[in-house]
């Protein structure tokens, strides 16, 4: 009754191409971003920003940059964390080494060096398929990991191969190092996060979107149509690990100010990103940001519940908060094989009809 | 002259650690073959029925953390003690309901979807079972003991040292795997060969639909194939929980059979026993002799550029099925 | 409905935070994931020290503490969540058993006005007061130990380690990096040739690290390890028959967890400790009648006295003599964190106060001061008598050699104050 599109009329090809063509729609996303822009920067503290919203908002990217790859250009990475590494690495060398310069530009510099990276790592893509391909970039991920373990010259010689995030400011508030407020660290993700799925938004549904999506839906017909695999294919992996080198600095910079990387750029952060785009949905820019919030808020939440709420031993609450995620996994994996963005979609098609369903 | 000797006992070591990785690979094959489901619960299959073989063996009480907790009691203990051989026939009926479970529960809801998706799922299920194992048999480390030998081989010091004037380092352990996983790869062979079931196995490996309309129930193969990985994964189990203790770490070896499966190939048994071996010989040969130039603790990414140039030459691995693509 | 799930998840997300008017000592613990079994026993050693003293002198200065513990899995963004969700409840100090998290803790709590306890792990130079204000490790650093270790080596040859051989077998991540650089030092002074071998995490697979030594025949191997690791090296020591005598571990290569999986072949295994061993000390007695026999121990007190637990509970013991120091020096018995670090930069722990508390001689002599923030670094050896199943202390308490470390430290502080842009306070 409410939410429909009856009265909503389209008058130009513009209106009609775009992202949320129904009103309510629209109106709900610029209610979605007033309230992250205008009201949650003030309301924020230490706890909701390091514990809920940053991560939240880093992952997102990541979720967003293996989306690119996986979910519009079909090919299956297992190697975000190293990317992400990378991306934390070249930050950190750029801010050492230049510490003049803004923290934007170097942030974005990681991003690009970390596009490089991702090219090379994505040449055996145009060789190896599937499941293949997938456990070959676990090579991206254990070498570039012992790389920067190995060489010193990454983490600038200190005593145990730790690296720190030095304060730097933006227009005059400091937005890494401790002494970053919880909004300053908040919004500054929140614009790279806005600012690259709007990017993502446009990237996909334009032409380089169209020929990663034919590579994903079957690449020899989609070279037989004209479709290049090699620029299709690596574009595809130069722009997710573009993606994925602006959270590792962020995550590096903004959100944990030191790493070291095989603690906090391993194998799991690949799975955990990869499960977030299954979680939220392939091929989905509202996926990424469902998945990304459903795997950080999730176990902050059973852990609340569990030990704050029931008053469990910790060791208990997190072997069964373990249980419940992997339960829960499976559970939406059965119902919805294709993701939180899938309900969600069928929610909005069933409101659509509401209350007269038939 | 010491060199080559070095580099000998390198590879028979190599060739050893090989057969490890092997062990946790067949698991891995056995379901992809026949169910086109990348397993990676597979790991964590080999620490449940390592922590399940310890729980029984020792009499420990199931979930004792949890009745402890919820009645205030404090269980744990039954007080007896099992021998080894029925501890391991009581783990392996664990592992087949468990595959029956696996079955029922999770697979059968997800038929026909994208392999990525059963991927996906199967991560879920190492979740569930790596928090179930804990909460049934509490996270301590637990020492396994099923009365395999452990240490250096004397007999093969003392020939190697006879014959060469250099003894040759071989666990014993090493060789009860190798003796092993051969025993056990000749079974999986005579069983997919000569029995009906075995029969009933390949045909679905080799077509479901095809399978299907001959009257073969897919339901029970897979779950026969999930107690076959589930007694393979027990079978890892205990050689690396005898190894170094069960524990969490164990899951971990999973990462270990990876490059193996891409180097052997997703479907083929001989495929993973080649790719242990060229695995294992290839990274120990590399950390040893390569390793300490560059600064060591290189294994963890050589096996996988290894087998990563050999997939840029082979995209299917070494023994997988012919890709055939066709629009 | 969607509201009331909103509601919901908020109310959830929102960390249970009473108002805690006693003295707060969160214990970020970590029972689950990769080294779940070893922090299991120093969690509980660090509890129920606690909770004896709750139960038996009604807390400290008549103020109950309260031991909230928060799960880190040992995974560095686990614990900045429990650090947030823990330090505005009146939290006094952390002591986060992982070195990972120590280094993301480090600038944060010298913003938030915290002190930080980490003994015998962290940041080494983090002992020097001046720049880390916040940060304590007495009574030892890894530093310390290597020095240590290589100290009793010395001892052993008649104070000659010449044209010697010794490796290094290391957990290869900041921690397994740490005493590098000291040992390339005391090589250069004592004359003995170092080989660096790494081992990845987790670490179960060593065969080529230990046919390495094997091959190379090194007089001793020191190890910092932890977790599967150290079970495995001991195991992989045993299979090549390397004398267990000459290989040493540092303290979190030494609990009953990392031998006894081995069994037999790991008899006579040596590893350093800064704190005692064992249950022949009174307050064993007192932790019985006040914690274990009316139910109240951590975990069921399955894991009391084992040398991580005992870690965990001299842990807890060097937190609640600051905390006493501190109350005298405020004159409250309701501290702050700010009073607390006081009290720790004042603390004094005498062989006789050790006595005192029931624990006679169970760790080196504490002094702290406005620069000295990490004690005097004396550790000492244990061995392990496989047969008896127990550790036993084969050395006294002995001091590192402070020539080379200190420098070392000095440097490395140094490195930091620059990085973050802090100017050393004068002591």
């Amino acid at each position: 009754m409410i939410y429909r599109e009856a009265g909503d009329f389209k008058t130009s090809y513009r209106d009609d191409g775009q992202t949320f063509p129904i009103r309510l729609d629209r109106w709900g996303y610029y209610a979605v971003l007033a309230v992250a822009f205008g009201i949650i920067p003030f309301l924020i503290n230490d706890y909701w920003a390091s514990a809920v919203f940053v991560p939240l908002l880093i992952y997102a990217i990541a979720a967003l940059g293996l989306n690119i790859l996986t979910g519009y250009a079909g090919q299956v990475s297992l190697g975000t964390g190293g990317f992400m590494a990378v991306g934390a690495y070249s930050v950190y060398k750029l801010m050492t080494a230049f510490p003049e310069i803004s923290i934007v530009i170097h942030i974005l510099l990681a991003g690009g060096i970390t596009a490089l990276v991702g090219v090379l790592f994505g040449l055996p893509s145009l060789r190896i398929k599937g499941f293949y391909l997938a456990v070959a970039t676990l090579a991206a991920q254990f070498f570039l990991v012992w790389l920067f373990n190995k060489v010193p010259w990454f983490y600038n010689y200190s005593a145990s191969g730790q690296i720190n995030a030095p304060e730097r400011t933006l227009l005059g508030h400091a937005v890494t190092g401790p002494a970053t407020s919880a909004p300053a660290k908040y919004l500054i993700c929140l614009v790279f996060a806005f600012v690259l799925a709007w990017v993502a938004r446009n990237l996909t549904r334009g032409t380089l979107g169209r020929k990663w999506m034919a590579i994903r839906d079957m690449d020899i017909a989609a070279e037989i149509i004209g479709v290049n695999p090699l620029t299709a294919k690596l574009s595809a992996f130069a722009v997710s690990s573009f993606f994925v080198g602006i959270a590792g600095a962020l995550l590096f910079a903004v959100y944990l100010g030191a790493a070291e990387v095989g603690e906090a750029f391993g194998i799991n952060k690949s799975f955990l990103v990869l499960f977030m785009i299954i979680i939220g949905g392939l091929g989905s820019i509202f996926g990424s940001f469902a998945g990304a919030a459903f795997m950080v808020l999730l176990p902050v939440l059973l852990k609340n519940v569990l030990v704050g709420s029931f008053g469990w031993p910790t060791n208990l609450a997190a072997h069964i908060e373990l249980m419940i995620v992997g339960a829960l996994i499976v559970f939406f994996l059965i119902v919805e094989p294709h993701g939180l963005a899938r309900l969600w979609a069928l929610t909005k098609e069933k409101l659509r009809l509401w209350p007269f369903p038939h | 002259m010491d060199q080559f000797f070095f580099a000998a006992e390198v590879v028979a070591n190599g060739l050893m650690t090989g057969v490890m990785y092997s062990l946790v690979a067949l698991g891995f094959v056995l379901i992809f073959k026949a169910s086109g489901v990348f397993n990676y619960a597979q790991g964590v299959l080999a620490l449940f029925a390592a922590l399940t073989l310890v729980g029984i063996q020792q009499g420990q009480i199931p979930f004792a953390d949890l009745i402890n907790a919820a009645f205030g009691t404090s269980l744990h203990q039954f007080g007896w003690t099992v021998p080894a051989v029925l501890a391991i026939a009581l783990t392996a009926g664990v592992m087949v309901l468990l595959a029956f479970l696996i079955e029922k529960l999770v697979l059968q809801h997800l038929v026909g979807q994208e392999p990525i998706i059963l991927f996906m799922a199967t991560i879920g299920l190492a979740y569930f079972l790596e928090g179930l194992g804990d909460v049934m048999w509490g996270a301590d480390i637990k020492t396994l003991d099923v009365g395999l030998p452990q240490g250096i081989s004397d007999a093969i010091e003392g020939a190697t040292a006879e014959w060469f004037g250099y003894g040759f380092f071989i666990d014993r352990l090493d060789i009860w795997a190798t003796l092993i996983a051969a025993i056990l790869v000749a079974a999986l062979v005579a069983f997919a060969q000569y029995t009906k079931q075995g029969r009933a196995m390949r045909a679905v490996a080799d077509d479901h639909q095809a399978a299907l309309s001959v009257g073969i129930s897919l339901r029970f193969i897979w779950v026969m194939v999930w107690s076959i990985a589930g007694f393979v994964a027990l079978v890892a189990g205990i050689m690396w929980g005898t190894k170094s203790g069960v524990q969490f770490s164990l899951s971990l070896i999973a990462l270990k059979a990876l490059p193996v499966l891409m180097l052997g190939g997703f479907t083929s048994i001989p495929g993973a026993i080649v790719g242990g071996l060229i695995i294992g010989v290839g990274e120990k040969l590399f950390e040893f002799f390569i390793g300490p130039m560059v600064g060591g603790a290189t294994e963890n990414w050589f096996a996988y550029v290894l087998a990563l140039v050999f997939l840029v030459f082979r995209p299917q691995g070494l023994f997988g099925e012919r890709i055939i693509e066709r629009v | 409905m969607k509201t009331t799930f909103t509601a919901l998840v908020a109310a959830g997300m929102m960390a249970a935070a009473p108002a805690m008017a006693d003295l707060v000592v969160p214990n970020l613990s970590y029972r689950t994931g990769p080294y779940g079994a070893n922090g299991t026993h120093y969690a509980d050693g660090f509890n129920d020290y606690f909770t004896l003293l709750n139960e038996r002198d009604g807390g400290i200065g008549g103020e109950k503490i309260q031991v909230p513990e928060c799960e880190t899995a040992y995974n560095t963004e686990k614990g900045v969540e429990c650090y947030e969700a823990t330090k505005d409840t009146g939290a006094l100090v952390y002591n986060p058993l992982s070195t990972g998290i120590t280094y993301q803790l480090i600038p944060k709590v010298g913003v938030d006005k915290k002190v930080l306890y980490t003994p015998g792990y962290g940041r080494t130079s983090g002992k020097n007061g001046k720049v880390f204000e916040w940060v304590f490790n007495a009574p030892a650093n890894y530093w310390d130990g290597a020095s240590v270790a290589i100290k009793y080596l010395l001892d052993e040859n008649g104070g000659d380690l010449s044209g010697k051989k010794i490796a290094l077998v290391y957990h290869n991540s900041a921690y397994g990096k740490e005493p590098i650089r000291t040992l390339q030092g005391l090589a250069e002074k004592h004359g003995f040739t170092l080989s660096e071998i790494p081992v990845d995490a987790p670490g179960q697979e060593q065969k080529s690290q230990w046919l390495q030594i094997r091959r190379d025949k090194p007089d001793y191997v020191i190890m910092y390890g932890w977790g599967v690791m150290n079970q495995a090296a001991i195991q992989e020591a045993a299979n090549i028959r390397f004398p267990m005598e000459n290989f040493i571990g540092i303290w979190w290569s030494g609990s009953e967890v990392d031998v006894l999986p081995v069994g037999a072949a790991a008899n006579g295994y040596k590893a350093l400790t800064f704190n005692g061993v064992g249950m022949d000390y009174p307050i064993y007695d007192d932790i019985k009648t006040h914690v274990i026999d009316p139910g109240k121990a951590s975990q069921g007190g399955s894991h009391v006295g084992s040398a991580l637990y005992s870690r965990g509970m001299y842990a807890a013991v060097v937190i609640a003599e600051a905390i006493r120091t501190a109350q005298e020096l405020a004159g409250t018995a309701q501290i702050s964190a700010e009073q607390l670090r006081e009290g720790f930069e004042n603390l004094e722990i005498t062989p006789a106060r050790l006595e005192e508390i029931g624990l006679p001689d169970f760790g080196p002599e504490i002094k702290l001061s406005c620069d000295n923030h990490g004690g005097s670094g004396m550790a000492r050896l244990q061995q392990w008598d496989a047969t008896a199943k127990q550790w036993s202390l084969i050395t006294e308490f002995t001091e590192p050699d402070q020539e080379i470390i200190a420098p070392l430290i000095a440097e490395d502080s140094a490195a930091y104050a620059q990085e973050a842009g802090i100017t050393p306070r004068d002591c």
